[in-house]
């Protein structure tokens, strides 16, 4: 198996080639192989990726070492790859959703230019790279060129229309936002290096006892300040709603279903120094869980479709920190996985929605689209079903483990987390109901021009509907099914399973019950309320809602504009009158002092002969009086 | 031989030029010459690297104890390297540039050529302060009678700065000769004068050398005559400066300063890390505030640049190999990032950010260099910059003789994040949104400037993929000088 | 006869000298004051060296003689300034049609 794992080079390898010959070639190549190829380079790693997920599961993770990185002085940095549970499962949704979300844009993006498509391609190539890097780094620097590789993606297709001004800043925002996380994992790294001499995963996690506790405490904190900026939260989220600028496509790749669960992917790698820190395990569960609910209601209030999608992905990324603050680390990767589906689904069918609608993303300008576009609202209300966590869709799984685990940990995080599901299945079907149901709200011309999406957009669809459906099988719990939580099971190899049942089958069984039927009151209320469409003004806590709790504006009043008017300050005061006007004072001094002097030059003999005979005296006086 | 021949080709083509009327072999001759020169270069890197050739020794000025003695070794080869692609770079990039006098131009060039490569090659004192000024008297010509329209009073600073600091640094060297035994200027010598002089000495020697190195680089705050020369000289001098001459204090510091004087760098250590520090956040902070192009360059390269300052002074392997690897990646970023500047200019007429826009619509190959430029400044993973900031701030972070090194860390790197925002706010500036009146007209980049930035950005993508490469070069000799400078069995014996 | 009358002499010719060149704008007269002052310096080197001659002709011939070379110097470089200096005043003269010092200060400009 050694020898055989030796080529899991091959997975970055085909979207990097993919990204070259697309991104070099985007004149020459037509648009169809241009897709045939953006596609396919997604395709291999992910039939090697299901070979790979085959081999680990019969057994054991591999490293493969193939050449020095960084070699100086102590530190030793070697590219190394490296297949494990973890990354096989993570490998496998990224480049499985990837592919299908590859397929869906060759259709979506079928209006560009050949070039700007070839070069949509080649971004979103050069991001499965990155992305497959991050999960397949064997240390921590491989990881974070992953990291800011995503980053860097994700801020060229947030601008990919970068004829528009304000989607230019949001890719500006979300790159920005990203570095302050980043500065916090950079500076963890070097702390990791100066404790533990060495950065691979399998020294750090083996020899965690070169650490102090404060150590740890620090260390995972800065990681987890990383993971704020990558996987929006509370205080670094604001950039994910408005990197809703870029293609749906985007969105539901980058956005929902891959990148931002990164930061999940790095703490669950981490395990082993997290669950060592208590301290920050609570700040973790704590951020997180305030993150799912603030999203979750400011999600009540928004009318573009692909916002509330934005702020439903940040509330549900804040469940899965939640699962990790909690010590649920497998439960947290569950949740990755299941999101992935449901939002991708999601996003792609209000992509479809959107296309249909001639770029239109105000769901106030929408309803009654169920007529005319069939499959695409089956699957989104699939993906609303399975986000809100009814039985059996994949969502009720994994949200069922989350809020359990909190249970187990905390009752009040149980119940808050609980609130937060209610909210979740409020607003998702609000959306639905707006979107769909009702009578349509929008332009003539837009009702015309409806239509259900051509095969190349509803075929993912329907794929991704499935998976949302019945992703969660496999990790149904120990008390519905003997046997049936696989996920864990094959997942402890990197994440250890801690066998200890805190709930008793009858606790857990009602917490169960009392989930699914309240979220279905809360969905039979919004049903009672959304059915038809009344256009309100928003007052109070509804306008403080729809204008995100004024976080931007607080950010823009507290930091941004501050550090501007500070710079300013240093460029017009300190630079140009206090250091140049100090240089320039020298200069001028000498200049003032010769001009002075100069007067002494009169051109007068008789001054001359008279300072010459006063000299002289002085120098008599001074040789005869003042000598010692 | 290959030291002299870094020294002799171009002072021998330069002096010619001086000579030639025409406008058309003057180029060539000059590109002819700094081609030579990488030629050399490359092959001291790889055939004929061993001992025989890469050292030179000769009598020079026997009586006073100086001999011309060069020798290229790992900081020296990083460094040579450095100076010979910029050189040709430089002459394709502007080769469409008209020049009054070109014979005097590009003489002068190939006179700073020579004075650099003397620079990162000289072991004897004397001789290097000879090159160091050697560099500074071509420059000062170049910058004062080709540029913009302020150039007189923008030279007349940096010469005046830079003077001063030479002077001062002339001083300390016949101090430190003076103090000898056996009278020499050689770099041994000097070497094991980190031995005798008590630290009370050093203290203020520490001082005369360090202030020609802080002008040079420059450091916070003697740095404003920076943006002012880059603002108002021609492009290819600027290259030239930013390029490879504010490396000089860089290297200065670590071949001259460090091991000679080390009880004082470390008692100083702290004072001068805080002034770097200081510089990067106030560098980077009034780059964010700058509408003009140059300016904007001009001070990002001094946040760079005192990052790298930062690092000398903690003094660890890492670090310092990491300095040495930076100061070639930011040579190369920096001469991409004026090309860039310059075509902008060029094909727009202004420099101003707030007049630019949309110019990604018109040209296109020069968006997508200066986006993979403008990248590796903000050290992304996968450039070139990334590798040496990374080791730089880590052998800050690790650093033994300070005690604050977290807050320096911190502090240091909070610059990525300022970085990131001036650098990208530039690009969406310059090249996206929608065009305007100055830039619908705009050309895209020729077939030079386009074969300059691809090897440039070749460059960028190779050292950040396989910067070992480059880092076996510099691991010998960072060793031997954190080994020279270690303070301990010195400040034990005293 | 005591050495001091002849400093006190050559003090007071001194004294005439230095007021004459600082208070006079004549330029003739100015030349002459600082003749008046050259000689009253001679003056004094020759009473000293007559006095040197006096003590040490004993033990040398030769003593207190340089004092009185040095008066012939004095007397050929105070020749060859009068000449030079009065070329000047006569250009001057022809020139300004004066010979006031005071209009002398036209190299300042």
């Amino acid at each position: 198996m050694q020898n055989v794992l030796q080529i899991v080079w091959l997975v970055p390898f085909f979207p990097l080639i993919g990204f070259l010959i697309v991104g070099l070639f985007r004149k020459q190549l037509s648009k169809t192989l241009t897709a045939i190829i953006g596609c396919g380079m997604v395709l291999l790693p992910f039939l090697l990726s299901i070979w790979i997920f085959i081999l680990v599961k019969n057994g054991g993770g591999y490293v493969a070492d193939y050449f020095n990185f960084i070699s100086a002085g102590s530190l030793k940095v070697s590219f190394a790859l490296q297949v494990d549970a973890l990354s096989a499962l993570f490998l496998l949704i990224v480049t499985g959703v990837s592919f299908i979300i590859h397929v869906y844009s060759t259709t979506y993006m079928k209006e560009e230019t050949k070039e700007h498509y070839g070069r949509f391609f080649s971004y979103m190539n050069l991001f499965v790279f990155s992305m497959i890097l991050l999960v397949m780094g064997a240390n921590f620097i491989i990881m974070f060129i992953g990291w800011e590789g995503v980053g860097l993606c994700s801020y060229l297709l947030i601008g990919y229309w970068f004829k528009n001004k304000e989607y230019n800043k949001a890719a500006d925002k979300a790159f920005i936002f990203n570095r302050i996380g980043d500065l916090g994992f950079l500076i963890a790294l070097f702390w990791i290096i100066s404790k533990a001499g060495s950065v691979s995963f399998e020294d750090v996690f083996s020899k965690t006892s070169v650490f102090s506790s404060s150590d740890i405490t620090i260390i995972t904190l800065l990681l987890f300040v990383g993971a704020t900026g990558k996987s929006a939260q509370i205080p670094l989220y604001t950039w994910l709603p408005d990197a809703m600028a870029g293609p749906t496509p985007v969105s539901a790749l980058i956005h929902a279903a891959t990148m931002v669960t990164a930061g999940v992917y790095m703490i669950a790698r981490s395990n082993a120094l997290y669950s060592l820190a208590p301290v920050t395990e609570n700040i973790i569960a704590i951020v997180g869980l305030a993150t799912a609910i603030l999203a979750a209601t400011i999600a009540l209030k928004q009318n573009d479709i692909k916002k509330v999608l934005a702020y439903s992905t940040v509330s549900q990324l804040g469940y899965m920190f939640l699962a990790l603050g909690v010590g649920a680390y497998s439960t947290g990767v569950f949740h990755v996985m299941t999101h992935a589906f449901f939002k991708a689904l999601l996003f792609l069918a209000a992509g479809s929605v959107i296309h249909a609608m001639g770029g239109e993303q105000d769901i106030r300008k929408m309803g009654g689209l169920k007529g005319k576009m069939k499959i695409t609202y089956l699957t989104f209300l699939f993906g609303c079903i399975a986000i809100s966590g009814i039985p059996p869709f994949s969502g009720f799984f994994s949200k069922d483990a989350i809020l359990l685990a909190a249970f187990e940990h905390n009752k009040i995080l149980y119940a808050i987390a609980l609130f937060g599901a209610l909210l979740t299945a409020f607003y998702m079907f609000r959306l639905l109901f707006l979107a769909f149901n009702g009578s349509f709200r929008g332009t003539e011309e837009q009702q015309h021009h409806l239509h259900e999406s051509p095969a190349g957009m509803t075929i993912p669809l329907i794929i991704l509907a499935i998976l949302a459906f019945a992703g969660g099988f496999v990790g149904i719990p120990e008390i519905l099914m003997k046997g049936g939580d696989k996920l864990t099971e094959f997942l402890s190899p990197v994440i250890p399973v801690h066998s200890v049942e805190l709930v008793s089958h009858s606790t857990e069984m009602m917490l169960m019950v009392i989930s699914t039927v309240l979220v279905l009151l809360v969905i039979v209320f919004a049903w009672y309320r959304f059915r038809k469409y009344h256009s309100v003004e928003e007052k109070g806590i509804g306008k403080f809602l729809e204008n995100k709790w004024y976080v931007d504006e607080l950010y823009e009043k507290v930091i941004a504009n501050p550090v501007n008017r500070f710079a300013a300050f240093l460029n017009k005061f300190i630079e140009k009158s206090l250091i140049d006007g100090i240089v320039n004072g020298v200069g001028r001094l000498v200049n003032y002092g010769s001009r002075q002097v100069r007067l002494l030059q009169s051109g007068q003999v008789g001054n001359y002969v008279l300072l010459m005979v006063l000299s002289m005296l002085l120098i008599f006086v001074i040789q005869f009086f003042l000598r010692k | 031989m290959i030291p002299v021949l870094f020294i002799v080709i171009p002072m021998i083509t330069g002096l010619a030029v001086f000579f030639f009327k025409n406008e058309r072999s003057v180029k060539l001759l000059a590109l002819f010459s700094s081609l030579a020169t990488l030629v050399v270069a490359l092959l001291g890197l790889t055939l004929l690297n061993d001992n025989n050739n890469v050292q030179y020794s000769a009598n020079w000025l026997g009586f006073l104890g100086s001999r011309i003695s060069l020798k290229v070794d790992g900081m020296g080869q990083v460094l040579c390297l450095l100076t010979s692609i910029s050189y040709p770079a430089i002459f394709i990039a502007t080769w469409k540039n008209q020049y009054q006098k070109a014979g005097n131009f590009f003489g002068l060039m190939l006179l700073s050529q020579a004075g650099l490569m003397g620079v990162f090659v000289a072991m004897d004192a004397l001789l290097f302060y000879f090159f160091w000024e050697m560099v500074l008297i071509p420059v000062y010509f170049l910058s004062s009678q080709w540029g913009g329209e302020k150039r007189i009073r923008a030279t007349m600073k940096f010469f005046i700065y830079t003077f001063l600091g030479s002077v001062l640094m002339l001083v300390g060297i016949i101090y430190l000769y003076s103090q000898t035994p056996d009278h020499s200027f050689s770099i041994e010598s000097f070497y094991n004068l980190n031995k005798i002089l008590p630290g009370k000495t050093q203290n203020w020697v520490f001082w005369l050398f360090f202030a020609a190195f802080a002008v040079k680089m420059p450091i916070f705050p003697f740095h404003t005559w920076q943006p002012d020369l880059y603002e108002q000289a021609n492009t290819p001098t600027t290259m030239v400066l930013s390029g490879v001459m504010v490396k000089m204090g860089v290297f200065a510091c670590i071949r001259w300063l460090l091991p000679v004087v080390s009880i004082a760098s470390f008692q100083w250590g702290d004072v001068v890390t805080s002034l770097a520090v200081i510089g990067i956040l106030y560098a980077s902070l009034l780059a964010i505030q700058q509408d003009d192009l140059k300016r904007l360059v001009a001070y990002s390269s001094i946040a760079h640049i005192g990052l790298m300052c930062a690092t000398i002074f903690s003094e660890t392997t890492v670090g310092l190999q990491g300095v040495m690897i930076q100061m070639f990646n930011h040579g190369i970023n920096v001469l991409g990032l004026w090309i860039v500047v310059e075509m902008i200019e060029k094909t727009c007429g202004t420099r101003k950010i707030s007049e630019l826009g949309g110019l990604a619509q018109k040209a296109p190959s020069l968006a997508i260099f200066a986006m993979i430029i403008g990248l590796a400044s903000v050290a992304l993973p996968l450039t070139n910059a990334f590798i040496g900031e990374f080791m730089m701030l880590n052998g800050i972070f690790s650093s033994s003789i300070t005690h604050y090194n977290i807050v320096f860390t911190v502090l240091a790197a909070v610059s990525i994040i300022l970085a990131a925002i001036y650098i990208l706010t530039m690009i969406r500036k310059v090249f996206f949104g929608s065009s305007n009146t100055v830039t619908s007209n705009a050309q895209d980049i020729q077939w030079s400037q386009k074969l300059v930035l691809s090897v440039i950005v070749i460059l960028i993508l190779w050292l950040g993929i396989y910067p070992d490469s480059m880092l076996n070069l510099t691991h010998g000799l960072s060793e031997s000088i954190i080994k020279k400078s270690d303070v301990l069995p010195l400040l034990m014996k005293h | 006869m005591p050495i001091n009358y002849y400093i006190f002499l050559s003090l007071a010719l001194f004294a005439i000298g230095i007021v004459g060149v600082l208070i006079r704008r004549n330029a003739i007269i100015v030349f002459m004051c600082i003749e008046i002052m050259l000689n009253a310096a001679n003056l004094l080197l020759v009473a000293f060296s007559k006095m040197h001659h006096l003590q040490q002709a004993a033990t040398q011939a030769s003593a207190g003689t340089d004092g009185q070379i040095f008066v012939f110097f004095i007397m050929v470089v105070a020749a060859a300034e009068v000449s030079v200096g009065l070329a000047i005043i006569v250009m001057m003269f022809r020139n300004v049609h004066s010979i006031d010092i005071n209009f002398l200060n036209r190299l300042k400009h």
